[in-house]
């Protein structure tokens, strides 16, 4: 049966259907749409999937870990900077080995269309020596997750899908199979210790295994060879090769990657084949630095290092055509009359009034800085409130207010969303509180987690008992709720809060206009259909 | 055959909708669809589009190459004319005539309209008043998937109507009535153009 899915629904009802257990995951850009599509599926439903958000991507990948370790088959979602987050995990679930099958998803998202770096997710599975499946398109990933998880499970490795935005937020018809059963509970009953003694074991073991995963990517059925007698080969690595094949069809010699590792025994060959390669890939230039070493140091090589393609963003039909040598079609010059439209915090949101009230009370010092984080309020750094010095990583906000804060700077404000402080600052505050320092932190708090949708936020409720956990003194956690007619009590309260030489915490908490909205439809619903 | 769209507007302006309705009707004809969206930062009032792809051939590209584009259908008319270089050499833009002004350096709206008239085939229309005409004020986006309908061609207007049906039947038949009437009222808009 052809169903039309975004790729991201793809994988998602790939794995419902490939006896998933339980899914774990953090939202993030473009990946967030897979865990919500298993959350809303009637089966996963019935069956009792874990489909519930974890606090961040690490206890996902731990947890999902987990599930594997008991036998049954596992799914771990997030965008491509949650691997960062997950690393630790991520790259010894590849030493202790796997029971039931083990996915780890990346979504990289070149061009940074919602994300603050392009990294690219490959450079992970090969640091992990873990196999890599790159899907093309949306049946390809579909296919790809019941592959991935045998695999997985006969490899006894976790095995790393790795998709891009284009693919994640791109609907096609997909011909969708059989529902498969769950595993049994399982549980492992080999020695996951990793002490040294057994580690330095595993590694081999793990290293013995590479030949097979070399020779797994030799017969994949997603790697394969279009011969049409060119003296050019390309490489084309996942959905590069759609745009390879938009612009010259089947007039190309093609090696099509969408399984790796590498095998340098197809890479030699294809070279052998032709008079230069042409390297096509989403992402950073992996492939490109991986068969330099494969084929030989004079060997011509085209690609993003060589500038035939871009070094940065995503590709695109228009690129690859000007690698490939394909002269442009005739287009229009771009318009006169244009303004850039950059996203901006909604009308009536809690953030903006959290903005207006700082900006107040903070012109009144000389030296601030506010240290952001990551989530809607990044927007604050635009105008009209231009309130942010920095935005680094999830988290970043508050240690780094606390660093500048030791080096003498003051005031030192921090802003972070609820989500993300449950997600990476609650454990930098502990540091603050630790250390005496003299730091202002704004948990602003929304209610959910706004930026991708509005998925619930792990701390709900629970953020006063957390910052008094933590040890912030009770006099310094002040709640205040953001709407302009309280203006003089919020600017008062930051005002003491910033002269208070120590950690103190402001939680300004409104729910979020979008999911306000939502959940006054759904009352509404309710509300009829108990009529 | 193929078509190559871009619908584009402002984020929270509706335009998924019009792209789930062609999606069902594509679907519905048999044909080969893909579709790019935008989730994510930018649905937060910024600029928003989706590349939709229709053929009865094999698609690879989820993008539509510069100069690809058979019709821009866009739900504001700044929006329309940042897709030009997309813009194939005979292809059409259908446009709302509305200026959505919510950023300080908004062009100067006679001379944004003189350009977009500046171009070989355009179709505008203040289809929030159309929409309001109808009795349907939340249709608007209906209306502009009615002035495309004529341009869309792989798929007739009698297909677009009928995948209405069948994506608003959730909603109830008064809702289905209420897009199909702003849905009609472009078609005849565009007709009359």
């Amino acid at each position: 049966m052809k169903q039309l899915l975004l790729g991201d629904e793809a994988i998602a009802l790939g794995a419902i259907n490939a006896g998933l257990s339980g899914v774990y995951a953090y939202p993030g850009t473009p990946s967030t749409e897979i865990t919500e599509f298993i959350q809303t599926n009637k089966v996963a439903r019935e069956r009792g999937i874990h489909s519930r958000w974890c606090t961040n991507e690490k206890t996902a990948m731990e947890a999902a870990l987990g599930m594997s370790y008991a036998g049954k088959r596992a799914l771990v979602c997030m965008k491509h900077v949650g691997m960062n987050v997950c690393a630790d995990a991520f790259v010894n679930s590849a030493i202790t080995g796997v029971n039931g099958g083990l996915i780890v998803l990346a979504a990289d998202d070149p061009s940074m269309h919602s994300s603050q770096n392009e990294q690219d997710s490959r450079f992970y599975g090969k640091f992990a020596l873990i196999p890599v499946f790159e899907p093309s398109n949306q049946q390809e990933a579909y296919d790809m997750v019941s592959s991935a998880f045998e695999l997985s499970e006969s490899m006894k490795v976790p095995v790393l899908l790795r998709i891009v935005t284009r693919l994640a937020h791109s609907r096609a018809a997909v011909d969708v199979g059989e529902l498969n059963n769950e595993n049994a509970l399982n549980p492992s009953t080999d020695q996951w210790v990793l002490l040294p003694g057994i580690a330095r074991k595993k590694y081999v073991d793990l290293l013995g295994k590479q030949a097979e995963f070399e020779k797994a990517s030799e017969t994949s059925a997603y790697n394969k060879k279009e011969t049409a007698g060119q003296k050019v080969g390309i490489i084309a690595c996942g959905i590069g090769y759609n745009y390879v094949k938009e612009n010259v069809g089947d007039n190309a010699d093609i090696l099509k990657i969408s399984q790796y590792p590498l095998s340098p025994k197809a890479i030699k060959a294809f070279a052998a084949e032709h008079e230069s390669i042409l390297v096509v890939e989403d992402g950073q230039p992996v492939v490109e630095e991986a068969i330099a070493g494969m084929v030989g140091a004079d060997y011509p090589i085209k690609g993003r290092l060589t500038g035939d393609l871009p070094r940065t963003g995503e590709l695109t039909p228009d690129c690859v055509a000007k690698a490939l040598g394909k002269p442009a079609g005739p287009a229009f010059d771009n318009a006169k009359n244009l303004a850039g439209r950059p996203p901006q915090l909604c009308q009536g949101c809690g953030h903006r009034d959290v903005y207006t009230a700082l900006n107040e009370v903070l012109a009144t010092y000389p030296d601030y800085r506010v240290f952001g984080d990551i989530g809607c309020y990044t927007l604050g750094a635009l105008p009209p409130f231009k309130a942010l010095s920095s935005c680094v990583d999830m988290g970043a906000s508050i240690t780094m207010a606390k660093g500048a804060a030791d080096a003498g700077l003051f005031p030192a404000v921090a802003i972070i969303g609820d989500s993300t402080f449950t997600h990476s600052g609650m454990t930098g505050l502990l540091d603050a509180v630790n250390d005496k320092s003299n730091i202002t932190v704004v948990i602003s708090d929304n209610l959910t987690t706004g930026m991708t949708g509005g998925q619930d936020s792990a701390g709900t409720n629970k953020f006063e008992a957390i910052c008094l956990g933590l040890g912030v003194e009770p006099e310094h956690v002040r709640v205040v709720v953001p709407l302009p007619k309280n203006m003089p009590e919020i600017t008062r309260i930051l005002k003491e809060e910033i002269e208070y030489n120590g950690v103190s915490v402001i939680i300004p908490r409104r729910e979020c206009i979008q999911t306000a909205a939502r959940h006054a439809r759904e009352r509404q619903k309710a509300k009829e259909a108990n009529k | 055959m193929k078509k190559d769209i871009i619908l584009c507007g402002v984020g929270g302006q509706g335009i998924l909708s019009i792209a789930t309705v062609i999606g069902e009707a594509a679907t519905e004809a048999g044909l080969n669809l893909k579709q790019a969206e935008v989730h994510g930062m930018s649905q937060r009032g910024g600029d928003v589009q989706s590349n939709l792809r229709l053929s009865t051939e094999n698609i690879y590209s989820d993008l539509i190459p510069q100069g690809g584009t058979d019709v821009v259908i866009s739900m504001e008319p700044m929006e329309a004319l940042r897709y030009l270089p997309y813009l194939s050499k005979t292809g059409t833009i259908v446009t709302s005539s509305k200026p959505f002004i919510n950023i300080p350096n908004y062009p100067e709206e006679a001379a944004l309209m003189a350009e977009l008239d500046s171009m070989p085939s355009v179709v505008k229309l203040d289809i929030e008043s159309v929409a309001k005409d109808a009795g349907n004020a939340r249709g608007a986006n209906m209306v502009l998937l009615g002035m495309a309908a004529p341009f869309i061609e792989i798929l007739t207007v009698e297909q677009l109507r009928k995948a209405i049906a069948v994506i608003f039947a959730r909603k109830g038949e008064a809702v289905v009535e209420a897009n199909l009437k702003a849905f009609d009222a472009g078609v005849a808009a565009s007709n009359q153009q």
